[in-house]
């Protein structure tokens, strides 16, 4: 079993919103789904960034089984990276990231640690550091 | 065998110098001061200790640098200056001038589409200087007799200026607000950072523990004449600075906000880009980041018991940027210790309310070290100060602007 992760960002017509996706992915593809973001409201498309975890193959086949659902499926290429050597470790990205991508995690040393697996790329911290440490790549 | 090691109390100067030259004295960093004074106590220690390190890296306003290019031929006398298109101010000679860190290009659109993002300024170009980059100089003049020439452009690099002098007016506030917006329905972008609405996060801006003044909290020691660490070269404080406030609050003998303030100054020639770092504060300018080091010379035991002071013993207000500060409101939302604010999240109002820095501790941690260090191998000597500065008692104080109708 080639177990992997994908990150994906979904775009869902109004008209499957009423459908249990997550479920499916889940219960027949086996497959450990973790939601970045999400933006469903009843007027518009719904948009979703994902992590999916699982077999390859299983990964696929859910894949095709979104498709057929007519579900536009995209790459999701948005990444937010850190200069270590802009960095400061100043502390005041940890405050606004909504992730805990940016942590401390020792308190006497107070140095930033970046977890990329947890970004969402929201931007929070791009905004906020006054160095420009953290850039966002396409 | 430790009889020629061990001062006596309480020690001079001189006596400690004379160990640095040696290469004897014991010289610790305010962190590893706590720790000895926890275990030893306090008469032990102080004993033992000859000086402790103290820093700071975070954004000073109140800073800048002058410089002289040299002159030109033939000669022009610059009345207006620009640094990568950064406005210098020109007016104190033919070929000097001083470009401060908060000036932002003339044509930069600053909050016209707001949050601005100011990526570049007077900062920046001190930065780029020190980093050895080629920066491009306008200038232009009315034209003299003696300086007949009306127009400028060209290259300068920082090694072939006569001198690049940073002249801080204003560094080191022995302590700052923790900022925190309570009224507005928006993030409001201040020079503490963004600000999201309803307590949503808080910034603070001191090394606490580390921060120079507030381990000499009474100036016994840091005063005019003291030799710094600044930037990576060896400076001085050459006044206290500019809204020094020596009589503000103080909670265990240690000010509970801004108070004491240090002007400094350094050559920029020597100093290095890691050090001195250009700003750029979303919605708000842009500013100069100071790494900054004091030695303490452990004189008594009185000067130990303060440079010993834990983060959970110093405390910072909490103040409101979106009503209480922009409209000069006194009072606070509480006060708060370091020890909490570096937990990542305090109390306000019943709120948790996580925190975040503008001022790096690990940086600071790593200039008291550097700091340290150089004491040790004998490479940096402490100086009494040449006179002390305004201390808590004066009548010195920091006053409101009284502002009077201009009739014409």
């Amino acid at each position: 079993m080639a177990e992997t992760s994908k990150r994906l960002v979904l775009h869902f017509p109004k008209t499957i919103i009423d459908q249990p996706i997550v479920y499916r992915l889940i219960k027949d593809f086996d497959l450990i789904f973790n939601i970045l973001k999400a933006k469903v409201t009843p007027d518009e498309e719904g948009l979703l960034v994902i992590e999916l975890t699982g077999d390859e193959k299983n990964i696929n086949k859910g894949l095709e089984y979104l498709k057929g659902l007519g579900v536009k499926v995209e790459p999701f290429s948005k990444e937010v990276t850190r200069d270590d050597k802009k960095c400061t470790n100043c502390t005041v990205c940890v405050a606004v990231c909504p992730t805990n991508a940016l942590h401390i995690p020792d308190r006497k040393t107070m140095r930033v640690e970046y977890d990329n697996s947890k970004c969402i790329a929201c931007e929070a911290c791009v905004e906020v550091c006054p160095y420009k440490a953290m850039k966002v790549r396409y | 065998m430790i009889t020629e090691e061990v001062l006596t109390l309480p020690k001079t100067y001189e006596e400690i110098n004379e160990k640095i030259r040696k290469k004897k004295a014991v010289v610790l960093t305010a962190e590893e001061a706590i720790e000895l004074v926890g275990k030893k106590g306090l008469k032990k220690a102080a004993k033992e200790v000859d000086v402790v390190t103290t820093a700071t890296f975070g954004p000073m306003c109140s800073s800048g640098a002058f410089l002289n290019f040299g002159h030109s031929k033939p000669k022009i006398k610059v009345q207006k200056a620009w640094l990568n298109g950064v406005n210098a101010y020109a007016g104190i000679a033919a070929v000097d001038c001083y470009i401060g860190a908060t000036e932002i290009p003339e044509d930069d659109p600053a909050n016209k589409v707001f949050p601005g993002e100011f990526s570049y300024g007077g900062g920046h170009v001190i930065q780029d200087l020190i980093a050895g980059k080629d920066i491009e100089l306008k200038a232009t003049a009315y034209g003299t007799d003696c300086y007949p020439r009306k127009e400028l452009k060209t290259y300068i690099n920082i090694k072939d200026l006569n001198e690049a002098v940073l002249v801080n007016p204003r560094n080191c506030y022995q302590n700052y607000n923790v900022a925190v917006n309570k009224h507005s329905k928006r993030t409001i972008y201040t020079y503490m950072g963004a600000l999201k609405p309803k307590l949503g996060n808080a910034n603070y801006c001191s090394a606490g523990q580390l921060s120079p003044l507030l381990k000499d909290p009474y100036y016994k020691t840091i005063g005019v004449g003291t030799r710094v660490w600044v930037g990576g070269a060896q400076g001085y404080v050459y006044w206290w600075g500019t809204q020094h406030s020596p009589n503000a609050e103080r909670k265990n003998g240690v000010p509970v906000g801004g108070a004491g303030t240090l002007a400094i100054v350094g050559d920029l020639k020597q100093m290095k880009p890691e050090w001195i770092v250009g700003t750029s504060m979303r919605g708000y300018g842009v500013t100069l980041t100071v790494g900054l080091g004091i030695p303490i010379p452990i004189l008594n035991e009185e000067i130990l018991k303060y440079a010993a002071k834990k983060d959970e013993e110093l405390f910072a207000p909490i103040i409101d940027y979106s009503k209480d500060y922009p409209n000069a409101k006194p009072g606070n939302l509480g006060t708060v210790n370091y020890k909490q604010l570096k937990s990542g999240s305090i109390k306000i109002q019943g709120k948790d309310v996580p925190t975040g820095a503008l001022s790096s501790y690990s940086k600071a941690l790593e200039i008291a070290t550097i700091l340290k260090k150089e004491i040790k191998k004998g490479k940096f000597q402490i100086t009494k100060p040449v006179q002390l500065l305004p201390q808590a008692g004066s009548k010195y104080g920091f006053k409101m602007l009284k502002e009077r109708p201009v009739r014409r």
